[in-house]
């Protein structure tokens, strides 16, 4: 994959440019809106859902302040079962191990498994630099590889296009990563399904070392779990003798029962299903079965700068389900691309500067800010992740970091602090903007209800009136009529 | 009771008429309100954009403004949840412990608008005449902050004269969201654009809500498309009477 979010403008701009696109915009809302409804049906018939929220939170809560000794439970219990335990401080050292274990058996492809971890540290182009095909398995994976795209959605990362879009994607690319698509493809959607297992099986049977993933790892018992849709990700965890799976730390739960509340809150959460098709978990090898080399990268890149942030370690929690993306009316309308970053919506827009750090690149000071702050994120998240309130403490952090500032953004917060800085001075103010209203000028209309309209305000201003209206400062504040009339006049 | 009004700064400064229906709508109702004249802002706007030094001042301006009371009424379900779930970190942020008491103290006697009625007055019918057709949007932050449920549509279903229509998606937020208005401008006004189209499909005269922020956001909107639709807080409606009609 060439296509990169390196170098995406922050936040505002690559916004306005997505809103400009129609067909994404409608494509976007159709997709989620069905999905949003899907989730809200399984999730009111579980009566004890908000129990299992707190359970899901607890269970990672505990985790996360014990989890140094987790995970190295974890790697005792992997190594036990004949795995092999790489430890990963940031992108390049988890993608220097897969490809070392990809060179070791002298191999030019490697399938994928549908996996975030991987995305996140850039592993497809880290193999391609040396001379190793990725091939993503995931249906979703495999139309944004050969578009040569960006995931724009954790679950269903090519949620942007429709199938038309899909079946061009397959009669122009297919034939240069494999087995062609059939000239005859339509936009159906079997038929388009078909195609790609045609195209992938040849690719699942040839293949000798997989990549994964993982949505769980299990301390005491040293398994893997990855829960999926279409079962290519089986297909991968299965066929090849080698299986490589990078897992963030913040995956790991303590024993095998906790998976009970998770498997529950996760498919319904993100795919609406109330159980997922397929749950694969394995434990190291298993003689005779399955892939007989095991690895697996224990990946930090970023995930303990989050641990140390003490409003911000709550997102450590994420089970990357993406309800929040689909309830999430930001979203909704500027889809994935707009983030810069392969963890998009809400949930990236903490994740990102919690795993980079803000006050580095205006790229990522842009995410929290990338919220109306409606809090529909919160009462979507199935580990109950408060997110608006780690948007607003990492603003606090965006802004502290350029401290002193002289953006007039700082400058006006700093003169309305002054002028909300006692009632006398800012009644004199009101009495101001009155006749600075009447200055303005206004539009020569009312608005209904007769209150006068203002004109076109000067400076930042003006990106609220060239889209909206705004009405003309009262003659009279609330507190002049208050002091006048004690409020008894009417 | 002492009870106090705690306006909000964008009712004084820009919607005077919203502060005048909570007076009407509680002195009808037997409730001797006042307004500390030494209120300012909540700080919401500094707090969210991320200046919280900035919003110290202000949580002590407010501190001094409505301690003592025994309930706080705010017709903004917006500033009274940045009270309830925000003043504490500001308080934190001063290294204060005496404003970190005094916000703990006065922040469980903030009161939305219907929370104080239903909850503490107990007054579902206050006695209202509106002789129009409203559709009601439910206020992200009365919604999901304060969960003040269906106590402004059990108040709206018991004005007389008041027809109420439902607004499709009326729980999607309308993107006025403070500074985000702004600062992600075409945004905003994306998901204002859907709200707008929503009220205008119910065929209301009249959108009501309980945070003249938003109405200040889609009203904008809904003037600017000269759609017709007039826009109005909570409180005005239910100051309305037979006599003032």
């Amino acid at each position: 994959m060439s296509a990169t979010f390196v170098g995406m403008p922050a936040f505002p701009v690559a916004a306005r440019e997505a809103l400009a696109n129609s067909q994404q915009r409608r494509n976007l809302a159709h997709a989620t809106s069905t999905i949003r409804a899907k989730r809200a049906a399984v999730v009111a018939e579980v009566d004890d859902w908000e129990q299992l929220r707190l359970a899901g939170a607890a269970i990672k809560d505990n985790t996360l302040l014990h989890l140094d000794e987790q995970l190295l439970r974890l790697e005792e219990s992997l190594t036990a079962r004949g795995a092999t335990v790489h430890w990963a401080r940031d992108a390049a050292e988890a993608c220097a191990v897969v490809a070392e274990v990809a060179r070791g058996h002298g191999v030019d492809e490697v399938v994928k498994v549908k996996s975030m971890a991987t995305v996140e540290i850039g592993l497809n182009d880290a193999l391609a630099a040396e001379g190793i095909a990725a091939w993503e398995t995931d249906l979703a994976e495999l139309i944004v590889q050969l578009g040569d795209d960006l995931p724009s959605h954790i679950l269903v990362p090519a949620i942007h296009r429709n199938r038309a879009e899909i079946r061009e994607i397959f009669l122009r690319h297919m034939a240069e990563a494999g087995r062609p698509a059939p000239a005859d493809l339509t936009d159906e959607p079997a038929r388009l399904a078909e195609a790609a297992r045609l195209h992938l099986r040849e690719k699942f049977l040839r293949a000798k070392v997989a990549v994964s993933g993982a949505n769980f790892a299990v301390a005491d018992s040293g398994t893997l779990v990855v829960v999926e849709s279409e079962g290519n990700g089986r297909m991968c965890l299965t066929l090849p003798e080698v299986l490589v799976s990078v897992v963030g730390i913040e995956k790991v739960v303590p024993t095998w029962a906790d998976l009970d509340v998770f498997l529950q809150l996760l498919p319904r959460s993100s795919t609406g299903e109330r159980m997922n098709p397929y749950t694969s978990t394995w434990a190291g090898v298993t003689p005779g079965d399955g892939p007989q080399e095991v690895h697996v990268v224990l990946l930090d890149n970023g995930r303990t700068r989050a641990l140390a942030d003490e409003v911000g370690r709550q997102a450590l929690r994420c089970i990357r389900c993406s309800a929040c993306l689909n309830v999430c009316p930001v979203y909704e309308r500027t889809g994935g691309h707009a983030y810069g970053s392969v963890y998009p919506g809400p949930i990236g827009a903490i994740l990102n500067p919690l795993l980079k750090g803000v006050g580095v690149d205006a790229q990522t000071d842009s995410l929290p800010y990338a919220s109306s702050l409606c809090g529909a994120c919160f009462e979507a998240c199935p580990v109950r992740i408060d997110i608006p309130s780690v948007l607003v403490d990492l603003r606090a952090q965006v802004v502290d970091a350029h401290r002193p500032s002289a953006k007039p953004e700082a400058l006006a917060m700093r003169a309305a602090a002054a002028a909300f800085g006692s009632g006398a001075r800012l009644g004199a103010l009101e009495r101001l903007s009155g006749l600075a209203g009447r200055l303005l000028g206004s539009r020569g209309r009312t608005a209904p209800g007769g209150r006068r309209l203002l004109g076109r305000v000067p400076g930042p201003g003006a990106a609220w009136t060239d889209t909206r209206d705004l009405p003309r400062p009262p003659a009279e504040s609330f507190r002049a009529w208050w002091s006048r009339t004690g409020g008894r006049d009417e | 009771m002492r009870v106090a009004l705690m306006v909000t700064c964008i009712n004084d400064a820009m919607f005077p008429d919203a502060g005048k229906a909570v007076v009407r709508l509680l002195h009808r109702l037997g409730v001797d309100v006042e307004f500390p004249a030494a209120q300012t802002c909540c700080g919401q706007p500094m707090v969210n954009t991320g200046y919280l030094d900035e919003a110290v001042p202000l949580l002590r301006t407010f501190v001094d403004a409505f301690e003592g009371y025994d309930a706080v009424v705010a017709p903004s379900g917006s500033c009274a949840g940045s009270v309830r779930h925000q003043h504490a970190a500001v308080a934190r942020r001063s290294g204060d412990p005496g404003l970190v008491a005094a916000a703990e103290r006065i922040s469980p006697t903030v009161y939305e608008l219907s929370e104080f009625l239903v909850d503490v007055l107990g007054v579902e019918d206050v006695g209202a005449f509106f002789p129009h057709t409203v559709t009601y949007h439910p206020t992200c932050h009365s919604l999901r902050m304060l969960g003040v449920g269906d106590r402004p549509t059990r108040l709206l279903r018991a004005v007389h004269g008041l027809r109420l229509l439902d607004l499709p998606a009326a729980d999607q937020c309308c993107g006025f969201g403070g500074t985000f208005a702004v600062k992600n401008a075409d945004t905003s006004v994306a998901m204002g654009a859907d709200k707008a189209r929503h009220v205008r499909e119910t065929g209301a005269e009249v959108l009501v809500a309980g945070d003249s922020s938003c109405l200040m956001h889609i009203g904008g909107l809904l003037s600017r498309q000269r759609s017709g639709v007039r826009v109005m807080h909570l409180a005005e409606v239910l100051a309305a009477t037979e006599a003032a009609a």
